[in-house]
């Protein structure tokens, strides 16, 4: 870690090098899991199956551009918990909105057809 | 207490403190911070910086959240419109298949659009990876390949927006194919992401062009990680538009 102290960096701020390496291996794995989550349409997986799957992979793959690429893994815990908590809030909204869909289309279903 | 009259005056009211004295307020990022629960409590402490990163970085993170917010809200609402409709949604993978000798080839475009996404991040990890180790020329180079490839992206997207406006007839009020809102969710939800990588393409190429021309030198180029930082969003926000827009 090389540590040089300038009007742009906060002081003794610590750069983010890495192994060039590790972004290679990266790299490839999201071209890999990239070709796999194509590959689940491609062979018209259905139902359970298809959700586990698509889901799987993009949560592989935003995991390691996150923890890698935009090098979170690194960071201290007080930058990690104020951007990674927050989104969970929109996992609320997710649920609440996926009741209330559910609840739209069925009183369509009884009234508007 | 029998060297407290050697301590400086800000000693006196730090000693209380303990693991964090005012003295380590001159240099508070020593190598011995703690890490994990303690230093998050330590770092989220009062009377001092919480985010121990250039000023920079942190709030081009914060920007970063409130733009989570805006492609998460859209991709709610596109969840919401999609599952409460009970006109059948017109089916992505046929919709956006290429004929290839004839044979259709589903989501092949779309496909295409991804891995130049993914090699544009991996050219940008690798420019961020050359600036710090001062090699500018390089990391302006990597930085001009990303853009290129943004520009590639986008240019698929305007064939692909083409394609679907004046050969499937698909409309933000409607389309023959099915449900109303697949127009609407789509043009919004892929028009804004397109609008982000453009705005990126021009963010890189001027940090690159400023970066060559040497308005970087005194700092650690620090600003290719930040530009990087967006850069690698525009494709983390592409991985959950793939996933849920395209192969649900």
């Amino acid at each position: 870690m090389e540590h040089v102290a300038t009007p742009e960096s906060a002081p003794q701020q610590h750069a983010q090098q890495h192994p060039i390496g590790l972004y290679f291996k990266i790299w490839g794995l999201l071209f890999v899991l990239s070709t796999l989550s194509y590959l689940v349409d491609y062979f018209h997986f259905q139902g359970g199956l298809r959700w586990t799957l698509i889901l799987l992979f993009m949560m592989l793959k935003a995991g390691l551009i996150v923890a890698v690429f935009m090098h979170m893994a690194w960071e201290r815990m007080a930058l990690v918990c104020a951007i990674l908590i927050p989104p969970g809030a929109l996992m609320v909204l997710v649920g609440l909105m996926a009741s209330e869909a559910n609840y739209t289309n069925l009183t369509r279903l009884l009234f508007f057809r | 207490m029998t060297d407290m009259p050697l301590d400086p005056p800000g000693a006196v009211a730090g000693g209380s403190r303990g693991a964090s004295p005012p003295a380590a307020h001159a240099a508070p990022h020593g190598d011995g911070q703690v890490a994990g629960l303690r230093g998050l409590v330590a770092d989220w402490s009062g009377d001092q910086q919480t985010f121990q990163v250039a000023w920079g970085k942190a709030m081009m993170w914060i920007f970063l959240l409130s733009d989570t917010f805006i492609f998460g809200s859209f991709l709610t609402g596109y969840m919401t419109v999609r599952t409460s409709t009970t006109v059948p949604w017109p089916n992505p993978s046929e919709v956006f298949s290429l004929d290839i000798n004839g044979h259709p080839v589903p989501l092949l475009l779309i496909a295409i659009m991804t891995f130049i996404l993914i090699s544009s991040s991996g050219t940008m990890a690798m420019a961020v990876n050359c600036a710090y180790r001062r090699d500018k020329v390089t990391a302006a180079k990597l930085m001009f390949v990303t853009a290129a490839f943004g520009a590639m992206f986008v240019s698929m997207q305007a064939f692909e927006w083409t394609k679907l406006i004046m050969d499937e007839g698909v409309r933000p009020w409607g389309n023959p194919m099915g449900a109303a809102q697949f127009g609407s969710v789509f043009f919004m939800v892929t028009g804004f992401h397109g609008l982000h990588v453009t705005a990126g393409v021009i963010y890189l190429s001027v940090v690159a062009l400023r970066l060559l021309a040497g308005k970087y030198d005194r700092g650690n180029y620090q600003i290719v990680e930040i530009a990087g930082l967006y850069w690698h969003f525009v494709d983390l926000v592409w991985v959950f538009i793939f996933a849920l827009f395209y192969l649900w």
